[in-house]
């Protein structure tokens, strides 16, 4: 099955999407390829406000039918924001991955800038090669 | 190697999501694990279950082989066309397999095994046949469905021909009958995994394909091993492996009522069993409920007022919109328990099975 993958977006290799936003934060969630292997989501714990991520910690937890999975900080930084609506309709991670299924807003910390992330094309290839 | 069923070229054809279980290749969903599992609450959907292992045994003493092998006593079941669910016991008492013994002549029986347990369950019931009197033969050849939900048997019956649907109409629960299927012979029983109503039909497996399209045609969806699960959890049904296993008893799980110790009948395991209701059974198998958000999944611990416990099984329930499973607690905890759930102390309670009966909640006592 052929996924979506928005070409104004950065990617992980942990299948987390980033976009940036015009006011210097980050929203970040799952791509649709990480939601359709997952199956029908039915709950989501985000990071609350304030919290300091580092890069890679694992910070959301997405349990879906089938598993419970760590979802983790693509950079580092302080969340801003989480998505409370996934509390009563958590499928919105499947049905609206880049969209309504955000899981939260961070504002990047200062070496947030040198992480790795993948652009569109690399994330493609990551996924075409089943990871 | 992988197995698969005759059916699995239809399943790749509708996109199906596959994953292995026991060495087959078979459905988890088609698309929504949740719209299948309501499709067979509110309606009807079918299932795929072609790698259960089937295991025809026949002969003149298929009786007496069967009341030795099996806990619950297959001379209850009187006249052909009767089924009923039993256990298979080691000599400790624990559970080789569950399964469901059919009752097909006065010296035939079929018993329908777990995919995962069928290879084991054949050695084990061979080492025990004797010499004569007793033929086994496995019915690879063999494909099931499970036709489940309200209205699995009216559309079920409607692909038949009026003779052969009145007799499928007219099975009581845990009844069977040889009935045609587009001038094929099958095999269908009034049984399932799901709490609801139904039918699961043994048929060749070159027939299986044109039925299982007729299903579809006929607006019963086609539902995977993933719905299968969450349907048998709100049922309050154990699966093999998960709930119980060689290291567990009948009385252990849930399962004393398949127990038949009543007429002194001999049975491999029986002295176990007595053995140890006689010194206390010491853990219960209960169902458990997440009051608070989370979801809940097997092996996490449980701490109640009478010590701690295990989930055994645990997932989301569609139809209470809350996380459920089963536990095995000590005997004496009931009421309000702590579970650790990924670092986590969360709230549940324990409930005595099923949790949903026949589309609705079951209210808890």
């Amino acid at each position: 099955m052929a996924s979506n993958i928005p070409t104004d977006l950065r990617y992980t290799r942990s299948h987390e999407w980033v976009r940036k936003n015009a006011d210097g934060t980050v929203t970040i969630g799952v791509t649709d390829h990480a939601q359709h292997a997952l199956g029908d989501v039915v709950f989501v714990e985000t990071p609350q406000a304030g919290r300091v991520l580092a890069a890679g910690e694992a910070c959301a937890v997405v349990e879906s039918v089938k598993a419970a999975s760590d979802v983790y900080a693509p950079v580092a930084g302080t969340v801003v924001a989480a998505n409370g609506v996934l509390a009563d309709a958590p499928e919105r991670v499947n049905s609206d991955p880049y969209g309504d299924g955000w899981l939260w807003c961070l504002a990047p910390g200062e070496d947030a800038a040198a992480t790795a992330l993948l652009a569109p094309a690399e994330y493609e290839t990551l996924v075409a090669g089943g990871g | 190697m992988v197995s698969t069923t005759p059916l699995f070229e239809r399943h790749e054809a509708r996109g199906a999501c596959f994953v292995d279980f026991h060495g087959w290749r078979m459905p988890l969903h088609y698309g929504s694990q949740i719209e299948e599992h309501h499709a067979v609450r509110r309606a009807a959907g079918a299932f795929d279950v072609s790698h259960m292992g089937i295991l025809d045994v026949q002969g003149p003493g298929s009786t007496a082989l069967l009341r030795r092998l099996l806990a619950n006593d297959v001379a209850r079941l009187g006249e052909p066309g009767r089924a009923l669910y039993a256990c298979m016991l080691n000599d400790a008492g624990g559970i080789i397999d569950d399964l469901i013994a059919f009752r097909r002549a006065a010296d035939g029986y079929r018993l329908v095994v777990n995919a995962g347990s069928a290879a084991k369950d054949l050695a084990w019931i061979q080492r025990q046949c004797p010499a004569t009197g007793v033929e086994l033969r496995t019915r690879s050849d063999l494909a099931m469905i499970a036709v489940q939900g309200p209205q699995a048997r009216a559309r079920t019956a409607a692909l038949l021909a009026p003779g052969e649907a009145a007799k499928m109409l007219a099975l009581p629960g845990f009844g069977a009958a040889a009935i045609d299927i587009g001038n094929q012979a099958a095999f269908v029983a009034r049984t399932g995994y799901t709490g609801e109503d139904g039918v699961e039909i043994m048929l060749p497996g070159a027939a299986a394909g044109p039925l299982w399209d007729a299903l579809i045609d006929a607006g019963v969806l086609p539902c995977g091993l993933g719905a299968r699960d969450t349907l048998r959890l709100e049922a309050g049904m154990n699966l093999y492996g998960n709930d119980m296993d060689e290291s567990t008893t009948p009385l252990e799980s849930g399962l004393g009522w398949t127990v038949a110790l009543g007429d002194g009948r001999e049975f491999v395991g029986r002295a176990a069993l007595e053995a140890q209701r006689a010194a206390g059974v010491a853990r219960k198998l209960i169902g458990v409920m997440l009051d608070d958000r989370g979801v809940l999944r097997s092996h996490q611990r449980l701490r109640t007022a009478a010590g701690d416990g295990e989930t055994t099984s645990g997932g989301f329930s569609p139809t209470l919109n809350r996380s459920i499973g089963l536990a095995r607690v000590p005997v004496a905890a009931a009421g309000a328990v702590d579970v650790d759930i990924r670092g986590k102390t969360l709230r549940a309670h324990l409930v005595s099975p099923p949790f949903v009966r026949l589309g609705r909640a079951v209210t808890a006592p």
